[in-house]
């Protein structure tokens, strides 16, 4: 993105990590620090013009933020009344020094620290590195104002009771939690993709919000090949949206999509990424993922899918992290490559296994099985049953749609 | 995710709810207020509401020329909605949790449904 497209969003976002960055580095104490900064973007967002923004937006925002961060804790105990008088001579010491440290890493390791639950680390990791505000990331979100407000004022209770403290990851905290920020990152990008069908426009953003940030720690970590990956995966997958659903909210299963809608530009700089990243970095489950991605962008059609390198690296992914979705998915590819009675035949050896046999898609692929194999009646109970135990809204009328097409009678 | 938890109701109900003492009942409504304040402080409420007498509600039938409304109660319901909480939790097992925290759940009336959500599915992978 170059300067001259920039929105004063834009800026906005990039700014929120970095200038918070900076008041933990002098202040520490996240909390009344994050809130500082989210009143400073507030005034921004309201003061600013967007064609003549402040000659250095974050020095403005470092300012305004530390005069606000004064005004709480001046509102706060008395106890804080010594610190108060220290913050004043630092604030007052150092006017505007314009800092070119990236801090986003460690924010975001703090936002995801092992203490939260994954709701409140969405929450967090949308305030303080996404710089959105709580009644943004709660029509994101889909849930009240006031519950987005209490996840984030209770995870920054938590993370002052557990002593964490800001500063950059050590190598050990890296390899330890990357893991799990890149699922945090993942779950936002999940959260917006998965919903991004139907009325939900807000939440499309959540994907745009997640590769940002995926990309960041990807410059931040270059050399670390699950960040690539998942930045990959993202943008591979993502790039398939305008394809995936009809105008009235109806999905559009992979094979049936029109592929010249895809983004080109997306699937290219994908595709690029996980081909140098699967040459030079440590395999793991999430570039496994992108390069499934990959394979199916790559395609014109279905029929030209290379189904034998899906089939071979879901076995692959199946061996790093089993679990029902591979399984099935493994299934599926198992069809195309064997044809479909094999496929079945797997699909029941597989559904003894308890954590298979409840599973909700199980009867979903079951159905598309027996479709292929021409058993339309069977096909059609399949569907019906698949139908009432999903959750998700699109995939209930698919299955129905599925089911009615295959009347006995036609 | 999340799930709805409906506390039903019927006659049978509200003949053991009148037999209730007044410190019994004070009791009742404190529970819904400590769960309701709990799950607002964990971040896992999206609303909860009690709902007025069923003799209240008003059936509504849109015809093709008008709309006609009749009143409640209807005779055939044996069984009626209360009330309902709507949580957003992490999993299943938490939502079951809640409920058997609703003061309704002793007579067995409370019930678990997830909220259908708008999320896809790529059956090809």
């Amino acid at each position: 993105m170059t300067a001259d497209t920039r929105t004063l969003e834009d800026t906005l976002r990039d700014a929120a990590p970095r200038v918070l960055g900076v008041l933990l580095r002098r202040y520490g104490d996240f909390g009344s620090c994050e809130d500082a900064v989210q009143e400073a973007l507030i005034a921004a967002a309201t003061t600013w013009q967007a064609d003549q923004l402040p000659a250095n937006p974050t020095g403005w925002l470092v300012t305004t933020a530390s005069r606000r961060l004064i005004e709480i804790w001046r509102n706060n105990s008395a106890r804080r009344r010594r610190e108060l008088t220290d913050v004043l001579q630092v604030v007052q010491g150092e006017p505007d020094d314009r800092p070119d440290g990236d801090d986003s890493l460690a924010l975001l390791f703090l936002c995801c620290h092992p203490s939260l639950t994954p709701s409140s680390q969405v929450a967090l990791t949308l305030r303080a590195l996404g710089g959105l505000t709580t009644a943004e990331i709660g029509r994101a979100l889909l849930v009240p104002e006031a519950t987005v407000a209490q996840r984030i004022s209770r995870a920054k209770a938590r993370i002052k009771a557990t002593g964490a403290v800001f500063g950059d990851p050590s190598v050990m905290d890296l390899a330890e939690r990357l893991p799990a920020v890149l699922h945090i990152l993942y779950l936002i990008f999940n959260e917006g993709y998965t919903s991004s069908s139907g009325t939900s426009l807000h939440r499309v953003e959540l994907t745009a919000e997640a590769i940002r940030l995926t990309r960041q720690l990807h410059h931040r970590l270059p050399q670390d090949g699950e960040a690539a990956g998942l930045l990959a995966l993202m943008l591979l997958t993502d790039a398939r949206r305008p394809a995936r659903s009809r105008p009235d909210g109806e999905l559009i299963p992979l094979r049936h999509q029109d592929r010249t809608l895809w983004n080109a530009a997306a699937i290219a700089e994908g595709i690029a990424l996980i081909t140098s990243t699967l040459k030079a970095a440590a395999l793991g489950p999430y570039q496994v993922q992108a390069a499934i991605a990959a394979v199916h962008d790559e395609a014109a059609h279905t029929r030209d899918t290379d189904w034998p390198q899906i089939l071979s690296l879901y076995e692959l992914l199946q061996t790093m992290t089993p679990g029902p979705m591979v399984t099935l998915n493994r299934i599926v590819a198992v069809a195309m490559v064997h044809g479909p009675a094999v496929a079945l035949g797997q699909l029941e050896r597989a559904a003894d296994d308890p954590v298979l046999a409840d599973h909700y898609r199980v009867d979903a692929v079951r159905a598309h099985l027996l479709d292929e194999l021409g058993l339309h009646t069977e096909a059609r109970d399949c569907y019906q049953r698949a139908s009432r135990r999903t959750l998700s809204l699109p995939e209930q009328r698919y299955l129905l749609a599925q089911a009615r097409n295959h009347r006995p009678d036609e | 995710m999340k799930y709805m938890i409906l506390i039903h109701s019927n006659p049978q109900f509200t003949e053991r709810w009148e037999a209730l003492t007044g410190d019994q009942r004070d009791n009742f409504g404190r529970g819904h207020f400590t769960l309701t304040d709990g799950l607002a402080a964990s971040g896992e409420l999206v609303m909860s509401e009690g709902l007025a007498d069923p003799s209240l509600g008003r059936r509504v039938t849109r015809g093709d020329s008008q709309t006609v409304v009749s009143d409640g109660p209807f005779a055939e319901a044996k069984e009626h909605l209360a009330g309902f909480y709507v949580v957003d939790c992490e999993s299943p097992e938490r939502a079951i949790e809640i409920a058997a925290q609703v003061p309704d759940a002793i007579w067995g009336l409370v019930e678990v449904r997830p909220v259908l959500d708008m999320s896809g599915w790529d059956l090809d992978g």
